[in-house]
């Protein structure tokens, strides 16, 4: 008994020692920081000397109004900023979702040859550095660059890419022949932007590194679904097959319902990922063309690093911090599950298969995302 | 690629028998092997679009300049040249850019493996009080958004002078809830029993941890190890919140300066790609050695 209740006191000592390296650091880098930020958005600190103590003032909630409420650059930089982000998650969440998902299910079948080839083909994209991938990017996009040669052999002459700052929808109202706003748009909308430049559409510069998200994401999520796929296993594919479903039936049906945990998952790791756009935006230009390439990330950095407003940064850093967990939380009560709610949240610890199966998928995502050109931070 | 294409024809009629699109299993009909093929050479068209641009990026590195421009989607270059590559370690500082990126991610790697399987299997098999709530801390702090930390890293690192320096560049990157999360995962899936035995024998919980445990572990650090690697090498946005010396500039924010900055006339693409294709050099090895561990998703939760 005294022996089994020293293994215990040993047990408990050793649980903190081990854990306490990554305490430490993800407590001073992540925690803390945090803490010192919000801190921060509330002065008027510019860089000089320490936040804490006399160097900064404490404002109030003044930063958050500059990029909310007051008329002035700064809220319309905030609200082109967030436009611009808008349509880039529009488009390239459900795209790339459903690109995977697609891709999954292709390179699952048993009969394909070449499956191996394929995957590695799909998800290569994935492992490169953002960096060098939007390199690859800029020289394919440029004015006579490999897309637009390619475009001109269908006697189609492509824009110029990344210096195009005109939106896609206005370009295609103008194609019908309004130009201009009509009356009806002209006025005020929210933010400092009129109802005209909300309804821009992303750039056509933006469209570019929608499809490098495409392009590097889609392969770590096939990954995912491919994971969920061999895990419904071959039988329910044949009992369904037996049952005479057709392929679409039986995809719409069966496999779809059955992957819709890794859906979530997948829809989360883009949600989230998608609002924190910044390597792409650094590397072409600080938000040019026209400011069109502008995000809330890169805003944050630009106003606190550049313009030396860390207050103000650190707040637009927060807005976007709220609006990456309103919308989590938004599509988790969407896309909530009826039958597993009760289940859920029993003791963390222990959690059910489900359960489990979807917060690996989740660390496994964010850390492949981390790690490859799929990261936009 | 007339290799590739020719497959489809070679394969159908095997293909055939497990396809899944009608329960008449009787007789092949000529609409359902032109079904097959198209969908087969819809996937390599695809395949093609996945890789082609890396194929044309390395070739246009040994282009010229004008050649670059000229004939982008040619995949061999009409004059070899090696311009790219002099200019590349001459005129730039790229030899010290990929020596930071070796050291930084040499102790990220070592310095994650080591401190996310230590936290994972505390939290996986050591008892303890408060356990179950330093676990729901981990789980949220995967949630945090990495780009809201810009600021508050540079804060902090400010506040403690690691500011500019390599420890600003490599402790915050030490540990990772992630990584810390596939780990518990595997050590989950381990049976307790041999551990169990050699507690009993006396064997401490570290050695018991190191010796018994951490070997059983290797296929979750073989995929931490390659993410590890993986991640630190294509960090970017830390080591720009993290510095601002030039010598302490990795390869991905060198690229960076280099695509910003103006380096003499030209359109610079050969160069830019050049080094593009250099940085990208590590992590391909390291991707097709490790190719069967990367693609499996599954790795932390199954052994072998």
């Amino acid at each position: 008994m005294a022996k089994r209740s020293g293994i215990r006191r040993n047990e408990a000592v050793s649980g903190w020692l081990f854990t306490l390296p990554s305490i430490v650091i993800i407590g001073v880098f992540l925690a803390l920081p945090i803490l010192l930020a919000l801190w921060v958005s509330f002065t008027n600190w510019n860089g000089l000397g320490s936040p804490i103590g006399g160097r900064a003032q404490f404002v109030g909630a003044e930063n958050y109004a500059d990029v909310l409420t007051e008329d002035g650059l700064a809220r319309e930089d905030f609200g082109t900023s967030l436009r611009n982000n808008i349509y880039y998650v529009l488009l390239v969440v459900p795209l790339q979702t459903a690109l995977a998902l697609f891709l999954a299910v292709q390179v699952n079948r048993r009969v394909l040859k070449g499956r191996g080839f394929f995957r590695t083909a799909f998800y290569f994209p994935s492992v490169t550095s953002s960096i060098a991938i939007t390199v690859v990017f800029l020289f394919l996009f440029s004015a006579s660059g490999a897309v637009n040669q390619l475009l001109s052999v269908l006697s189609i002459d492509g824009p110029n890419w990344f210096n195009d700052p005109s939106g896609v929808i206005h370009n295609l109202l103008g194609a019908v022949g309004v130009t201009s706003a009509p009356a009806f748009l002209a006025g005020e909308g929210p933010l400092g932007l009129t109802w005209w430049s909300w309804l821009s559409g992303p750039s056509v510069a933006m469209v570019t590194l929608i499809v490098l998200a495409i392009f590097t994401t889609s392969g770590t999520f096939m990954l995912l679904f491919l994971a969920a796929l061999q895990n419904i296993g071959e039988e329910i594919d044949e009992a369904a097959e037996i049952d005479g479903a057709g392929v679409f039936r039986k995809f719409f049906s069966v496999t779809l319902p059955m992957l819709k945990p890794t859906l979530f998952t997948v829809l989360t790791l883009g949600l989230i990922g998608t609002w924190q756009v910044f390597d792409q935006i650094y590397l072409t230009g600080a938000g040019a063309p026209g400011k069109t390439l502008l995000t809330p990330a890169f805003l944050a950095y630009d106003t606190s690093f550049e313009d030396l407003r860390w207050g103000r940064g650190a707040a637009i850093a927060f807005i976007l911090f709220a609006i990456i967990v309103a919308l989590t939380l938004l599509q988790r009560w969407i896309l909530r599950d009826r039958d597993t709610e009760k289940r859920r949240d029993r003791r963390r610890i222990n959690p059910s298969d489900d359960q489990r199966q979807n917060e690996a998928a989740l660390a496994q995502g964010t850390i492949r995302l981390e790690a490859g050109a799929g990261r936009r931070d | 690629m007339t290799a590739i294409a020719e497959k489809p024809t070679t394969t159908e009629p095997r293909g055939h028998d497990g396809r899944v699109i009608t329960p008449r299993k009787r007789r092949p009909s000529a609409r359902l092997l032109t079904g097959a093929t198209l969908s087969y050479l819809m996937l390599v068209a695809l395949a093609l679009i996945y890789i082609y641009p890396f194929l044309i990026s390395i070739a246009s590195s040994f282009k010229t300049d004008a050649e670059a421009t000229q004939n982008a989607l040619a995949l061999l270059p009409g004059t070899v040249t090696f311009a790219a590559y002099d200019r590349l370690f001459n005129d730039t500082d790229i030899a010290r850019w990929a020596g930071n990126s070796v050291l930084i991610t040499v102790f990220v790697t070592i310095g994650r493996m080591f401190f996310d399987s230590l936290a994972g299997y505390a939290l996986s098999r050591l008892k303890f009080r408060g356990r179950t709530l330093l676990f729901a801390a981990f789980l949220a702090v995967l949630s945090v958004p990495n780009v809201v930390l810009l600021i508050p890293r540079f804060l902090i690192l400010q506040q403690l002078g690691m500011y500019d320096s390599y420890a600003g560049m490599i402790v915050p990157l030490l540990s990772t809830a992630a990584g810390i999360f596939i780990m518990k995962q595997f050590f989950d899936s381990i049976p307790v029993s041999v551990e169990e035995a050699a507690r009993i024998d006396g064997a401490g919980v570290f050695r018991t941890f190191w010796t018994i445990v951490l070997p059983m572990a290797r296929p979750a650090l073989v995929t931490l190890f390659i993410l590890s690697f993986q991640g630190s090498w294509n960090e970017f946005a830390h080591f720009v919140v993290s510095r601002q010396s030039s010598e302490l500039n990795t390869l991905t924010t060198g690229v960076a300066s280099l695509v910003s900055g103006q380096l003499g006339e030209g359109n610079q693409y050969p160069l830019q790609l050049a080094a593009a294709v250099l940085m990208t050099i590590p992590v391909a090895i390291l991707f097709f050695i490790f190719q069967r561990r990367i693609m499996n998703t599954t790795a932390g939760a199954e052994k072998g």
